[in-house]
């Protein structure tokens, strides 16, 4: 580690705590796009404790990051003011009502799950937005960016599920189109917004990813859906396609954001000191 | 109200590093880990270049962002501003060191001494609780707590007085209440100008540092 002047790297947080960020953030999104879908059937069922695992192998993550394991439970000593306890504390009622819903099919369940997991979710955006030392983290449009891409991604989860249970629903094609031209919506608006404070090595990381989001996650499923219309035998495989790969561009984002372009801002003086006879 | 502070005059700090090692004698913290430190900033290019030494580490502000996301409440404000951290509490996520915009909080997750295996000094000042857990400057609080019992002045008595200012052969850094207008510090403050670091994310530091004298 580099104690000098200049921004150098957070070491604190490596693919550990990327993985809640990552998992977590598929998970909730899938659950609330379950729950948005109106599905009632054995498959959604099973997506939606499908979404439910995937938050708990981000919380997993974050888990084998902490230095004391063992006291873990102390994360929900401090909801009054830290992110990171609310998130946890958002957790419980997530698993319970999925678990609950997974149980008895009752869609009311399906919408307490998904509203926890709004919130589980929104902490992720803000316990980025709190950490003020990291100037690509603490920009505010941090959380949209992360709300967006977790509800994209969990579109894009449960149409590749859908194009390898049944035939994929109209809505469910609408919705994640509508939520992939979001996400870039929102990363350019956050793009455009980091702060001057933000150092060049930070940015090349984001850039690369946005490309890739571009690309990867915007262009090539929306234009996967369109030829699918052209094409009805491969609806299905070009769906999970499109899916798959606005899944992986946000994760690849977002692993970009928490491991690559974590830098400080480093130490800078706004005068220097003025020394001997003036 | 005391609120303790400290003042690095950047006219006199030569880098000696003589605080960043008072500061380890003091709190044994093990290899890599400084709570004071003191940054070699280089400024211009040849042959106008100016060389500056800025001390740094925790800035014990009055809005400390490692203390609001903390999730255990481990990271704490005492009434005279001291940002403290409760080693038994903390589970060690780190939170506080990303959020923290002055890169002062370290988390060592194994045992490191100086030359491999633990001299005599290093064992027998080793802390397990300290490993895993965040860690930082703390204005040699007990020094501080110490001293106010026996009667003395923190920033005067070097009994009372935090390791890396007393060890300082430039007279550059200072420590008292800069909410005493008789204090040692706020005189300083009065007669020089200042600014403190990063003021704009509005976190309040009560690091201080002069760079030149009072405008007449």
């Amino acid at each position: 580690m580099s104690f000098g002047p200049r921004p150098w790297q957070q070491a604190h947080w490596d693919w550990r705590a990327a993985t809640n960020f990552i998992c977590g953030g598929t998970g909730s999104g899938l659950i609330m796009v379950l729950a948005a879908a109106w599905l009632d059937s054995s498959e959604a069922r099973a997506l939606l404790l499908a979404g439910a695992a995937l938050v708990g192998i981000g919380l997993t993550g974050v888990w084998l990051e902490i230095g004391r394991p063992l006291r873990a439970l102390h994360v929900y000593f401090n909801p009054r003011t830290s992110w990171m306890s609310r998130e946890a504390l958002a957790s419980l009622p997530l698993f319970g009502f999925v678990l609950l819903a997974a149980a008895t099919g009752a869609h009311a369940w399906t919408l307490c799950a998904a509203l926890s997991a709004l919130a589980f979710l929104y902490c992720h955006g803000r316990i980025l937005h709190a950490a003020k030392g990291i100037p690509a983290w603490r920009e505010p449009w941090v959380t949209p960016l992360i709300l967006i891409t977790g509800l994209a991604e969990g579109a894009g989860l449960l149409l590749a599920a859908s194009a390898g249970f049944s035939a994929v629903a109209a809505p469910t094609l609408t919705v994640f189109a509508g939520l992939a031209l979001a996400r870039i919506l929102v990363w350019r608006g956050y793009r455009a917004r980091l702060s001057r404070h933000c150092d060049r090595r930070a940015l090349a990381p984001l850039d690369a990813a946005g490309g890739t989001l571009w690309w990867t996650g915007t262009v090539l499923p929306l234009a996967a859906l369109i030829f699918a219309q052209f094409a009805p035998a491969a609806a299905a495989p070009l769906a999970a396609l499109g899916g798959l790969a606005a899944l992986g561009a946000g994760w690849s984002l977002k692993y970009a954001l928490v491991t690559r372009a974590a830098f400080n801002q480093g130490f800078s003086l706004p005068v220097l000191p003025v020394r001997g006879a003036r | 109200m005391t609120r303790w502070a400290m003042v690095a005059d950047l006219r006199r700090c030569v880098g000696c590093q003589t605080c960043t090692a008072a500061c380890k004698h003091a709190n044994a913290t093990p290899p890599e880990v400084q709570w004071r430190r003191v940054l070699d900033m280089e400024t211009g290019e040849y042959p106008n270049v100016k060389r500056t030494f800025v001390p740094v580490g925790c800035m014990h502000c009055d809005d400390p962002p490692c203390m609001h996301v903390c999730p255990t409440t481990a990271t704490k404000k005492r009434a005279d501003g001291v940002v403290t951290i409760d080693y038994d509490l903390c589970i060690g996520c780190a939170y506080c060191a990303v959020a923290c915009p002055y890169q002062a909080r370290y988390k060592t997750d194994r045992a490191s001494f100086a030359y491999g295996d633990a001299m005599k000094n290093e064992q027998s000042r080793f802390e397990e609780r300290r490993l895993g857990v965040a860690t930082k400057c703390t204005f040699c609080s007990e020094r501080i707590d110490a001293g106010l019992e026996k009667g003395l002045t923190p920033g005067v008595h070097p009994a009372a007085t935090p390791a890396c200012v007393n060890a300082c052969i430039a007279g550059a850094l200072h420590f008292g209440d800069v909410e005493d207008p008789a204090s040692n510090i706020c005189v300083l403050l009065a007669e020089n100008q200042h600014f403190r670091m990063h003021e704009e994310l509005g976190t309040g530091p009560r690091f201080y540092y002069l760079w030149d004298k009072g405008q007449a």
